[in-house]
Protein backbone atom coordinates (compact mmCIF):
# COMPACT_ATOMS: atom_id res chain seq x y z
CA UNK A 1 0.00 0.00 0.00
CA UNK A 2 2.44 2.38 -1.42
CA UNK A 3 0.06 5.33 -1.57
CA UNK A 4 1.13 9.00 -1.23
CA UNK A 5 -0.39 9.83 1.87
CA UNK A 6 1.60 7.29 4.40
CA UNK A 7 4.56 8.77 6.11
CA UNK A 8 7.48 5.73 6.22
CA UNK A 9 6.98 4.78 9.52
CA UNK A 10 3.48 4.39 9.22
CA UNK A 11 3.89 2.55 5.98
CA UNK A 12 5.97 -0.23 7.55
CA UNK A 13 3.95 -0.18 10.52
CA UNK A 14 1.42 -1.24 8.58
CA UNK A 15 3.26 -3.81 7.04
CA UNK A 16 4.51 -5.26 10.21
CA UNK A 17 1.18 -4.93 11.99
CA UNK A 18 0.04 -8.14 12.90
CA UNK A 19 -3.69 -9.23 12.79
CA UNK A 20 -4.23 -9.48 16.10
CA UNK A 21 -7.34 -11.17 18.13
CA UNK A 22 -7.87 -10.74 22.21
CA UNK A 23 -9.28 -13.64 24.04
CA UNK A 24 -8.42 -12.62 27.65
CA UNK A 25 -7.13 -9.89 29.79
CA UNK A 26 -3.33 -8.71 29.62
CA UNK A 27 -1.25 -8.69 26.58
CA UNK A 28 -0.35 -12.31 26.83
CA UNK A 29 -3.52 -13.39 25.68
CA UNK A 30 -3.85 -12.51 22.03
CA UNK A 31 -3.27 -14.34 19.27
CA UNK A 32 -2.00 -13.32 15.86
CA UNK A 33 -4.72 -14.64 13.78
CA UNK A 34 -2.44 -14.39 10.46
CA UNK A 35 0.74 -16.01 11.22
CA UNK A 36 -1.70 -19.08 12.53
CA UNK A 37 -3.39 -18.89 9.59
CA UNK A 38 -0.90 -18.64 7.64
CA UNK A 39 1.01 -21.45 9.09
CA UNK A 40 -1.77 -23.68 9.27
CA UNK A 41 -2.91 -22.84 5.42
CA UNK A 42 0.55 -23.77 4.36
CA UNK A 43 0.96 -26.65 6.97
CA UNK A 44 -2.11 -28.27 5.61
CA UNK A 45 -1.51 -27.40 1.68
CA UNK A 46 1.80 -28.67 2.03
CA UNK A 47 1.36 -32.22 3.92
CA UNK A 48 -1.64 -32.90 2.33
CA UNK A 49 0.34 -32.78 -1.00
CA UNK A 50 3.17 -34.82 0.81
CA UNK A 51 0.54 -36.68 1.90
CA UNK A 52 -1.50 -37.20 -1.75
CA UNK A 53 1.83 -38.27 -3.17
CA UNK A 54 2.97 -40.34 -0.91
CA UNK A 55 -0.45 -42.46 -0.61
CA UNK A 56 -0.05 -43.29 -4.10
CA UNK A 57 3.84 -44.59 -3.39
CA UNK A 58 4.67 -47.19 -5.29
CA UNK A 59 8.17 -49.27 -4.91
CA UNK A 60 7.90 -49.82 -8.75
CA UNK A 61 8.94 -47.11 -11.23
CA UNK A 62 7.91 -43.94 -9.46
CA UNK A 63 6.01 -41.18 -11.63
CA UNK A 64 7.88 -37.48 -11.80
CA UNK A 65 5.98 -36.48 -8.21
CA UNK A 66 7.07 -39.28 -6.64
CA UNK A 67 10.42 -39.19 -7.20
CA UNK A 68 10.97 -35.39 -6.43
CA UNK A 69 9.07 -36.29 -2.74
CA UNK A 70 11.61 -39.42 -2.73
CA UNK A 71 14.62 -36.59 -3.70
CA UNK A 72 13.32 -34.41 -0.46
CA UNK A 73 13.01 -37.65 1.95
CA UNK A 74 15.81 -39.00 0.91
CA UNK A 75 17.76 -36.04 1.26
CA UNK A 76 16.73 -35.29 4.90
CA UNK A 77 17.14 -38.77 5.55
CA UNK A 78 20.94 -38.58 4.75
CA UNK A 79 21.25 -35.55 7.03
CA UNK A 80 19.92 -37.11 9.44
CA UNK A 81 21.65 -40.25 9.18
CA UNK A 82 25.02 -38.55 9.33
CA UNK A 83 24.06 -37.14 12.54
CA UNK A 84 22.39 -39.43 14.44
CA UNK A 85 22.68 -42.98 14.90
CA UNK A 86 19.94 -44.85 15.91
CA UNK A 87 16.36 -45.64 14.40
CA UNK A 88 15.42 -42.29 13.02
CA UNK A 89 13.16 -43.63 10.84
CA UNK A 90 10.81 -43.76 14.28
CA UNK A 91 10.77 -39.61 14.96
CA UNK A 92 13.38 -37.90 14.47
CA UNK A 93 14.09 -37.89 10.73
CA UNK A 94 10.15 -36.98 10.11
CA UNK A 95 10.57 -35.21 12.56
CA UNK A 96 13.17 -33.08 10.81
CA UNK A 97 10.94 -33.30 7.40
CA UNK A 98 8.16 -31.36 9.15
CA UNK A 99 10.33 -29.10 10.44
CA UNK A 100 12.44 -28.47 7.02
CA UNK A 101 9.28 -28.68 4.99
CA UNK A 102 7.27 -26.10 6.90
CA UNK A 103 9.51 -23.99 7.61
CA UNK A 104 10.66 -23.86 4.25
CA UNK A 105 7.19 -22.78 2.70
CA UNK A 106 6.50 -20.26 5.62
CA UNK A 107 9.97 -18.59 4.69
CA UNK A 108 9.02 -18.53 0.87
CA UNK A 109 6.13 -16.64 1.33
CA UNK A 110 9.08 -13.53 2.01
CA UNK A 111 8.54 -13.91 -1.72
CA UNK A 112 5.30 -12.94 -2.22
CA UNK A 113 5.14 -9.07 -3.01
CA UNK A 114 4.51 -7.25 0.06
CA UNK A 115 2.56 -4.54 -1.13
CA UNK A 116 0.34 -6.51 -4.22
CA UNK A 117 -0.52 -8.74 -1.35
CA UNK A 118 -1.73 -6.13 0.89
CA UNK A 119 -4.15 -5.25 -1.72
CA UNK A 120 -5.38 -9.04 -2.27
CA UNK A 121 -5.76 -8.89 1.52
CA UNK A 122 -7.64 -5.49 1.70
CA UNK A 123 -9.93 -7.05 -1.06
CA UNK A 124 -10.64 -10.26 1.48
CA UNK A 125 -11.37 -7.55 4.37
CA UNK A 126 -7.96 -8.39 5.78
CA UNK A 127 -6.13 -4.58 6.58
CA UNK A 128 -3.49 -5.80 8.82
CA UNK A 129 -2.15 -8.88 7.26
CA UNK A 130 1.27 -10.38 7.25
CA UNK A 131 2.06 -13.27 5.12
CA UNK A 132 5.37 -14.78 6.63
CA UNK A 133 4.85 -16.84 9.30
CA UNK A 134 8.34 -17.15 10.34
CA UNK A 135 8.76 -13.27 10.28
CA UNK A 136 6.68 -13.42 14.00
CA UNK A 137 8.79 -14.16 16.93
CA UNK A 138 6.08 -16.27 18.43
CA UNK A 139 5.92 -18.67 15.57
CA UNK A 140 10.04 -19.40 15.61
CA UNK A 141 9.94 -19.49 19.51
CA UNK A 142 7.41 -21.75 19.12
CA UNK A 143 9.09 -24.23 16.70
CA UNK A 144 12.32 -23.79 18.78
CA UNK A 145 10.35 -24.10 22.32
CA UNK A 146 8.82 -27.40 20.90
CA UNK A 147 12.42 -28.93 19.79
CA UNK A 148 13.88 -27.67 23.34
CA UNK A 149 11.22 -29.79 25.14
CA UNK A 150 11.29 -33.05 23.11
CA UNK A 151 14.92 -32.17 23.60
CA UNK A 152 14.62 -32.94 27.54
CA UNK A 153 11.80 -35.64 27.42
CA UNK A 154 14.43 -37.27 25.21
CA UNK A 155 17.31 -36.97 27.75
CA UNK A 156 14.88 -38.25 30.00
CA UNK A 157 13.48 -40.93 28.14
CA UNK A 158 17.55 -42.62 27.15
CA UNK A 159 18.73 -41.32 30.55
CA UNK A 160 16.49 -41.51 33.31
CA UNK A 161 15.51 -39.09 35.37
CA UNK A 162 18.19 -39.72 37.44
CA UNK A 163 20.73 -39.62 34.48
CA UNK A 164 19.66 -36.46 33.40
CA UNK A 165 19.81 -35.10 36.65
CA UNK A 166 22.92 -36.20 37.01
CA UNK A 167 24.13 -34.80 33.73
CA UNK A 168 23.08 -31.82 34.68
CA UNK A 169 25.67 -31.24 37.52
CA UNK A 170 28.17 -33.57 36.37
CA UNK A 171 29.30 -32.18 32.68
CA UNK A 172 31.17 -30.76 31.11
CA UNK A 173 33.52 -30.73 34.14
CA UNK A 174 33.46 -33.92 36.11
CA UNK A 175 31.41 -35.25 39.09
CA UNK A 176 33.31 -33.68 41.87
CA UNK A 177 30.66 -31.80 43.89
CA UNK A 178 32.65 -29.28 44.11
CA UNK A 179 32.43 -28.12 40.58
CA UNK A 180 28.79 -29.42 40.55
CA UNK A 181 27.46 -25.60 40.19
CA UNK A 182 29.38 -24.59 37.63
CA UNK A 183 28.07 -27.64 35.76
CA UNK A 184 24.95 -26.09 36.69
CA UNK A 185 25.52 -23.00 35.41
CA UNK A 186 26.93 -24.05 32.07
CA UNK A 187 23.90 -26.69 31.40
CA UNK A 188 21.25 -23.95 32.33
CA UNK A 189 22.92 -20.87 30.22
CA UNK A 190 22.97 -24.11 27.09
CA UNK A 191 19.16 -24.45 27.67
CA UNK A 192 18.52 -21.50 27.90
CA UNK A 193 20.84 -20.36 24.93
CA UNK A 194 19.53 -23.86 22.49
CA UNK A 195 16.09 -22.46 22.05
CA UNK A 196 17.01 -18.39 22.24
CA UNK A 197 19.77 -18.94 19.15
CA UNK A 198 17.54 -21.68 17.32
CA UNK A 199 14.33 -19.42 17.05
CA UNK A 200 15.89 -15.98 17.02
CA UNK A 201 18.44 -16.75 13.93
CA UNK A 202 15.27 -17.62 12.06
CA UNK A 203 13.11 -14.72 13.24
CA UNK A 204 16.25 -12.72 12.49
CA UNK A 205 16.62 -13.58 8.94
CA UNK A 206 13.21 -13.64 8.07
CA UNK A 207 12.20 -10.55 10.02
CA UNK A 208 15.32 -8.04 8.13
CA UNK A 209 14.49 -10.11 4.98
CA UNK A 210 10.71 -8.28 4.98
CA UNK A 211 12.19 -4.76 6.54
CA UNK A 212 14.46 -4.83 3.28
CA UNK A 213 11.89 -5.56 0.81
CA UNK A 214 9.74 -2.60 2.33
CA UNK A 215 13.08 -0.05 2.15
CA UNK A 216 13.04 -0.69 -1.06
CA UNK A 217 9.50 -0.44 -1.82
CA UNK A 218 9.88 3.12 -0.05
CA UNK A 219 12.37 3.83 -2.24
CA UNK A 220 10.81 2.78 -5.66
CA UNK A 221 7.46 5.48 -4.01
CA UNK A 222 10.52 8.46 -4.65
CA UNK A 223 10.50 8.63 -8.00
CA UNK A 224 11.53 7.37 -11.18
CA UNK A 225 15.00 6.71 -10.18
CA UNK A 226 13.75 5.37 -7.06
CA UNK A 227 11.67 2.78 -9.16
CA UNK A 228 14.37 1.51 -11.13
CA UNK A 229 16.98 0.90 -8.24
CA UNK A 230 14.42 -0.10 -6.18
CA UNK A 231 13.18 -3.09 -8.69
CA UNK A 232 16.46 -3.66 -9.75
CA UNK A 233 17.93 -4.25 -6.02
CA UNK A 234 14.35 -5.64 -5.04
CA UNK A 235 15.29 -8.18 -7.74
CA UNK A 236 18.36 -8.92 -6.52
CA UNK A 237 17.57 -9.25 -2.96
CA UNK A 238 14.39 -11.36 -3.69
CA UNK A 239 16.80 -13.71 -5.65
CA UNK A 240 19.50 -13.78 -2.65
CA UNK A 241 16.45 -14.60 -0.58
CA UNK A 242 15.60 -17.38 -1.91
CA UNK A 243 19.11 -18.55 -0.77
CA UNK A 244 18.18 -17.66 2.72
CA UNK A 245 14.97 -18.97 2.57
CA UNK A 246 16.50 -23.03 2.17
CA UNK A 247 19.80 -21.99 4.28
CA UNK A 248 16.95 -21.11 7.10
CA UNK A 249 15.46 -23.69 6.52
CA UNK A 250 17.74 -26.00 6.44
CA UNK A 251 20.07 -25.08 9.40
CA UNK A 252 16.78 -24.59 11.93
CA UNK A 253 16.10 -28.59 9.95
CA UNK A 254 19.95 -29.67 11.27
CA UNK A 255 19.61 -27.50 14.72
CA UNK A 256 16.90 -29.59 15.24
CA UNK A 257 18.71 -32.76 14.42
CA UNK A 258 21.63 -31.73 16.30
CA UNK A 259 19.96 -30.69 19.24
CA UNK A 260 17.72 -34.03 19.53
CA UNK A 261 20.54 -36.25 18.77
CA UNK A 262 22.35 -34.58 21.54
CA UNK A 263 19.81 -35.37 23.98
CA UNK A 264 19.97 -38.85 22.71
CA UNK A 265 23.60 -39.23 23.73
CA UNK A 266 25.04 -39.59 27.24
CA UNK A 267 28.28 -37.37 28.50
CA UNK B 1 6.61 -7.73 18.99
CA UNK B 2 5.76 -10.10 22.43
CA UNK B 3 5.27 -13.25 22.73
CA UNK B 4 1.65 -13.91 23.53
CA UNK B 5 -0.85 -17.18 23.27
CA UNK B 6 0.27 -17.58 19.17
CA UNK B 7 3.14 -19.21 20.57
CA UNK B 8 1.35 -22.18 22.10
CA UNK B 9 -1.51 -22.44 18.99
CA UNK B 10 1.80 -22.47 17.00
CA UNK B 11 3.57 -25.19 19.16
CA UNK B 12 0.14 -27.25 19.04
CA UNK B 13 0.12 -27.03 15.33
CA UNK B 14 3.63 -27.74 15.26
CA UNK B 15 2.53 -30.91 17.02
CA UNK B 16 -0.36 -31.59 14.39
CA UNK B 17 1.91 -31.83 11.82
CA UNK B 18 4.84 -33.86 13.10
CA UNK B 19 2.41 -36.24 14.42
CA UNK B 20 0.82 -35.98 10.59
CA UNK B 21 4.62 -36.95 9.11
CA UNK B 22 5.60 -39.47 11.34
CA UNK B 23 2.29 -41.09 11.32
CA UNK B 24 1.08 -41.04 7.64
CA UNK B 25 4.10 -39.45 5.01
CA UNK B 26 7.35 -40.88 6.14
CA UNK B 27 6.83 -44.60 6.93
CA UNK B 28 4.57 -44.68 3.34
CA UNK B 29 7.46 -43.85 1.03
CA UNK B 30 10.02 -45.09 3.43
CA UNK B 31 8.62 -48.22 2.08
CA UNK B 32 8.46 -47.65 -1.17
CA UNK B 33 11.87 -46.66 -0.99
CA UNK B 34 13.28 -49.46 0.62
CA UNK B 35 10.93 -52.00 -1.32
CA UNK B 36 12.92 -50.42 -4.39
CA UNK B 37 16.15 -50.47 -3.15
CA UNK B 38 15.40 -53.78 -2.42
CA UNK B 39 14.42 -54.94 -5.58
CA UNK B 40 16.67 -53.18 -7.29
CA UNK B 41 19.62 -54.73 -5.23
CA UNK B 42 18.04 -58.13 -5.86
CA UNK B 43 17.82 -57.50 -9.94
CA UNK B 44 21.54 -56.73 -9.66
CA UNK B 45 22.64 -59.57 -7.82
CA UNK B 46 20.42 -61.65 -9.87
CA UNK B 47 22.31 -60.11 -13.32
CA UNK B 48 25.48 -61.04 -11.54
CA UNK B 49 24.40 -64.37 -10.78
CA UNK B 50 23.13 -65.08 -14.61
CA UNK B 51 26.17 -63.60 -15.85
CA UNK B 52 28.33 -66.63 -13.83
CA UNK B 53 26.04 -68.67 -14.62
CA UNK B 54 26.39 -68.28 -18.48
CA UNK B 55 30.01 -68.01 -18.06
CA UNK B 56 29.77 -71.62 -16.30
CA UNK B 57 27.17 -73.14 -18.81
CA UNK B 58 29.77 -71.62 -21.77
CA UNK B 59 32.88 -73.11 -20.41
CA UNK B 60 31.16 -76.44 -20.22
CA UNK B 61 29.37 -76.59 -23.39
CA UNK B 62 33.01 -76.11 -24.88
CA UNK B 63 34.11 -79.23 -22.43
CA UNK B 64 30.71 -80.98 -24.14
CA UNK B 65 32.09 -80.24 -27.34
CA UNK B 66 35.59 -81.41 -26.64
CA UNK B 67 34.81 -84.85 -25.42
CA UNK B 68 32.25 -85.12 -28.18
CA UNK B 69 34.50 -84.75 -31.02
CA UNK B 70 37.25 -86.55 -29.03
CA UNK B 71 34.76 -89.42 -28.76
CA UNK B 72 33.96 -89.21 -32.00
CA UNK B 73 37.34 -89.41 -33.38
CA UNK B 74 37.97 -92.33 -31.26
CA UNK B 75 34.90 -93.79 -32.67
CA UNK B 76 36.35 -93.24 -35.88
CA UNK B 77 39.69 -94.67 -35.39
CA UNK B 78 38.22 -97.80 -33.95
CA UNK B 79 35.77 -98.13 -37.06
CA UNK B 80 38.20 -97.81 -39.54
CA UNK B 81 40.25 -100.55 -37.33
CA UNK B 82 37.73 -102.98 -37.36
CA UNK B 83 36.94 -102.45 -40.40
CA UNK B 84 40.75 -103.29 -41.49
CA UNK B 85 40.26 -106.58 -39.18
CA UNK B 86 37.04 -107.47 -40.54
CA UNK B 87 38.39 -107.25 -43.75
CA UNK B 88 41.39 -109.51 -43.08
CA UNK B 89 39.29 -112.21 -41.01
CA UNK B 90 36.89 -112.88 -44.34
CA UNK B 91 40.10 -112.98 -46.31
CA UNK B 92 41.67 -115.76 -43.87
CA UNK B 93 38.13 -117.50 -43.81
CA UNK B 94 37.77 -117.43 -47.80
CA UNK B 95 41.15 -119.06 -47.74
CA UNK B 96 40.50 -121.86 -45.22
CA UNK B 97 37.16 -122.41 -46.61
CA UNK B 98 38.83 -122.49 -50.12
CA UNK B 99 41.75 -124.94 -48.62
CA UNK B 100 38.37 -126.97 -47.15
CA UNK B 101 36.86 -127.32 -50.29
CA UNK B 102 39.80 -127.94 -52.33
CA UNK B 103 41.05 -130.64 -49.72
CA UNK B 104 37.28 -132.33 -49.83
CA UNK B 105 37.79 -132.45 -53.45
CA UNK B 106 40.86 -134.29 -53.79
CA UNK B 107 39.61 -136.72 -51.27
CA UNK B 108 36.40 -137.49 -53.22
CA UNK B 109 39.13 -137.33 -56.47
CA UNK B 110 40.76 -140.45 -54.54
CA UNK B 111 37.60 -142.26 -53.54
CA UNK B 112 36.47 -142.10 -56.96
CA UNK B 113 39.68 -143.31 -58.19
CA UNK B 114 39.64 -145.85 -55.46
CA UNK B 115 36.03 -147.29 -56.81
CA UNK B 116 36.79 -147.37 -59.86
CA UNK B 117 40.23 -149.46 -59.62
CA UNK B 118 38.11 -151.68 -57.20
CA UNK B 119 35.69 -151.79 -59.84
CA UNK B 120 37.94 -151.92 -62.75
CA UNK B 121 39.73 -154.87 -60.79
CA UNK B 122 36.63 -157.15 -60.43
CA UNK B 123 35.64 -156.81 -63.73
CA UNK B 124 38.96 -157.86 -64.84
CA UNK B 125 39.14 -160.55 -62.43
CA UNK B 126 35.20 -161.78 -63.47
CA UNK B 127 36.69 -161.49 -67.60
CA UNK B 128 39.66 -163.27 -67.02
CA UNK B 129 37.60 -165.94 -65.53
CA UNK B 130 34.86 -166.02 -68.34
CA UNK B 131 38.45 -165.60 -70.62
CA UNK B 132 39.66 -168.54 -69.15
CA UNK B 133 36.58 -170.49 -68.63
CA UNK B 134 35.93 -170.29 -72.51
CA UNK B 135 39.30 -171.67 -73.14
CA UNK B 136 39.73 -174.33 -70.87
CA UNK B 137 36.47 -175.05 -70.41
CA UNK B 138 36.49 -178.91 -69.22
CA UNK B 139 40.00 -179.14 -67.25
CA UNK B 140 39.59 -176.48 -65.26
CA UNK B 141 37.53 -176.30 -62.14
CA UNK B 142 36.45 -172.94 -62.19
CA UNK B 143 36.03 -173.11 -58.24
CA UNK B 144 39.61 -174.24 -57.78
CA UNK B 145 41.01 -171.69 -59.82
CA UNK B 146 39.10 -168.76 -58.57
CA UNK B 147 41.43 -168.20 -55.52
CA UNK B 148 44.38 -168.20 -57.98
CA UNK B 149 42.62 -165.78 -59.91
CA UNK B 150 41.39 -163.32 -57.59
CA UNK B 151 45.02 -163.36 -56.17
CA UNK B 152 45.78 -161.95 -59.13
CA UNK B 153 43.95 -159.47 -59.68
CA UNK B 154 44.65 -158.47 -56.29
CA UNK B 155 48.25 -158.11 -57.74
CA UNK B 156 47.11 -155.81 -60.29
Amino acid sequence: MATGQLTPSEYIQHHLSFNQKSVGDGSFWVLHVDTLVMSALLGIVVFGLLWWVVRGATAGVPTKRQAFVELLIEFIDNQVKSIFHGNRHAFIAPLALTVFVWVLVMNAMDFLPIDIMAIVYGWLGLHEWRSVPTSDINATFALALAVWLLMIFFSIKVKGLGGWIHELFCSPFGSNPLVWPANFAFNLIEYISKPLSHSLRLFGNMYAGEIIFLLLGMWAATGLAGTFFGALLGAGWAIFHILIVCLQAFIFMMLTVVYISMAHESH
Amino acid sequence: MNINLTLIAQAISFAILIWFTTKFVWPYLLNAIETRQKTIADGLAAAERGKQELDVATQRSAEVVNDAKQKATSIIAQAEKRASEIVEEAKANAKTEGDRIIAGAKAEIDQEVNRAKEGLRQQVSTLAIAGAEKILRKEIDAKAHADLLTSIANEL
